[in-house]
């Protein structure tokens, strides 16, 4: 559990977070969204104490996070940077070494570690591993620094905006490892982006930031029905909201019962998906399928439809 | 196939060598620049001899410098030595300005003639490049590298031996080879004080007025000077290889 309790940072006389309160769940992911310059990154970077709040205190599993020293705060908590970061004179598997290696760990087990990242991460180890930064593109750049931030396994990751290079499918590849990491590890991750699509993909909740102030704390649900201010609403996108409501919830979910033609949708699509091949398929209803085969019903346009329209 | 500058370079070696070894081969071309019966070829000591001593005392003043100079550095680009930043600056270009042959003269007074004096006029007079080098490459380094080094949780002193050093070193490196092939021409002046350099060569020949002897000790200093410069470089390309620093 991550509290933020009354953090203000000031650089001179600019105050650029302001009076910011907000507890974050252990195991959950945090998406904080805002325009450039509200104060993201900063108020991420106090977490690990790469910034000093000029007010205010956070706390770590209820511990103050600077009851213990800098470094070894750091070392616990993974950072993967705004702009990869990556050490130019080191090879990727040095960089992904580095904490696991600061905290004492054996070769064999760094080695193994670091396969298994750049496995994970779609990056051939026998062809990634020695290269140095310089020799890969912008995508694969930043995945070696997400890569470095999960080395140590932390229990609590900060990440700034860490798929911005990425190309959509490996993106799209690297969220879903994202949140199967999370799901295996029990991570808690507070996450920095600009895409409105992937807060709404991979937060428990959401923190919307404007010229220091954090707007709205809510989880995605209640964010898309109560936006809290203007601000909040038009950042979000208006006319995306019944699409990002049924993106946040599984086809599972909107089982009817009944039979219908055509290929079943597997229970694990998101209901926007879901409305994809619906209307794709021109069908009003499409088979729905458990992860075993077993039909479980069928999912409706018109079933759905209801389901995106504004809840009362 | 080695490029024509290599071959240059071997050349010059091959060269330089043949002088040392067999100097008589030299004669004829040197014959015309002096008088009848004058000896062509430096015969007042050991050229080879000679190189050596100019290159130690070139090597253990640079030495000094760069140890000195890069521990400053190091020392004004801490946090806690922030505020001797502009003192060291001014000192060091002192030490830029203050001609080498005034260094002499005050610095015999107190320590004698011969090595001493020229060590320390060497070493004053290197320690501005390699400084301002070693400076310029510690408060450059990308800040994104900075802030993941901070964030990954190393300590002060693993971020200069494993981040800041490393990343640094190639732009320290062109400042001492900066200062190497300044304090290899300067170096000669250390004779007028009895040091023992290539300069000898020079004032032998400026003294008994015979230009084979000023072209021989010249031509060494300078031949030295470019085969070193271009080894230190290679140097620094090699370090910096493939990581591209
Ligand atoms: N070290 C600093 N000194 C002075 N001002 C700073 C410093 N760091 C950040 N700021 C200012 O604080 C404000 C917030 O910066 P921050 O980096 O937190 O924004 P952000 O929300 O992460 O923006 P972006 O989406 O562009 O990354 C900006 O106006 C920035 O100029
Ligand atoms: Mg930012």
């Amino acid at each position: 559990m991550i509290e933020f309790d009354q953090i203000t940072k000031h650089y001179g006389d600019t105050e650029v977070v302001s009076d910011v309160s907000l507890t974050v769940e252990p195991h959950t992911i945090t998406v904080v969204v805002g325009t450039s310059g509200s104060g993201k990154t900063t108020l991420i970077r106090m977490v690990n104490r790469l910034v000093e709040p000029t007010s205010g205190v956070i706390r770590i599993d209820g511990e103050d996070n600077r009851s213990i020293p800098a470094f070894e705060l750091r070392r616990r908590i993974g950072y993967a940077i705004q702009g990869h970061g990556l050490f130019p004179h080191r090879t990727v598997a040095q960089n992904i070494a580095t904490v696991p290696i600061l905290l004492g760990w054996g070769k064999a087990r760094v080695k193994a570690k670091v396969e298994e990242l750049l496995t994970l991460f779609q990056l051939d180890p026998s062809f990634f591993a020695e290269r140095y930064p310089h020799e890969l593109s912008g995508g694969q750049q930043q995945r070696v620094g997400v890569a470095r931030a999960l080395a140590a396994e932390p229990n609590l990751l900060l990440m700034d905006e860490p798929f911005g290079a990425l190309d959509p499918i490996i993106r799209a590849k690297a969220q879903d490892d994202l949140l199967a990491i999370q799901k295996h590890f029990g991570t808690t991750i507070i996450l920095v982006t600009h895409d409105m699509e992937e807060a709404f993909h991979l937060a428990d909740r959401i923190a919307v930031m404007d010229k220091g102030e954090v707007l709205q704390y809510a989880n995605p649900a209640e964010m898309l029905v109560r936006p809290a201010t203007p601000f909040v609403e038009a950042l979000i996108g208006a006319s995306e909201r019944p699409f990002r409501l049924l993106a946040i919830e599984r086809a599972g979910d909107a089982v009817e019962p009944g039979a219908a033609e055509g290929t079943p949708i597997p229970a694990s699509l998101s209901q926007r998906d879901a409305l994809s091949q619906l209307l794709w398929s021109g069908r009003p209803a499409l088979p729905v399928a458990a992860a075993d085969g077993a039909i479980l019903g069928k999912v409706s346009l018109e079933g759905l439809v209801k389901r995106a329209a504004r809840p009362r | 196939m080695p490029s024509l500058a290599t071959l240059l370079r071997l050349a010059a070696l091959l060269v330089l060598l043949a002088f040392f070894l067999q100097p008589a081969w030299f004669e004829p071309l040197l014959r015309p620049l002096v008088q009848a019966n004058a000896p062509a070829i430096y015969d007042r000591g050991n050229l080879f001899w000679l190189t050596m001593l100019h290159l130690r005392t070139v090597f253990v003043a640079t030495l000094a410098a760069a140890l000195v100079a890069v521990s400053l550095a190091i020392l004004v680009t801490r946090e806690a030595g922030a505020e001797f930043l502009p003192l060291s600056r001014s000192l060091v270009n002192i030490g830029q300005t203050f001609p080498p042959v005034a260094v002499l003269a005050l610095a015999v007074p107190i320590f004698g003639f011969g090595e001493k004096p020229t060590l320390i006029a060497l070493f004053l007079y290197g320690l501005l490049p390699i400084f301002e080098n070693a400076l310029t490459g510690l408060t450059t380094l990308p800040p994104a590298v900075m802030e993941a080094a901070r964030g990954a949780g190393m300590t002060e002193r693993q971020r200069l031996f494993k981040i800041e050093l490393p990343l640094a070193l190639p732009v320290i490196l062109t400042g001492i080879r900066l200062s190497v092939v300044i304090s290899l021409a300067t170096a000669t002046i250390g004779s007028t004080v009895a040091a023992r350099t290539l300069g000898e060569v020079i004032i032998a020949g400026l003294q008994s007025n015979n230009l084979a002897f000023v072209l021989q000790g010249g031509l060494i200093v300078a031949v030295l000077a470019v085969l070193i410069h271009d080894a230190l470089q290679g140097l620094e390309r090699a370090l910096a290889g493939r990581a591209h620093v």
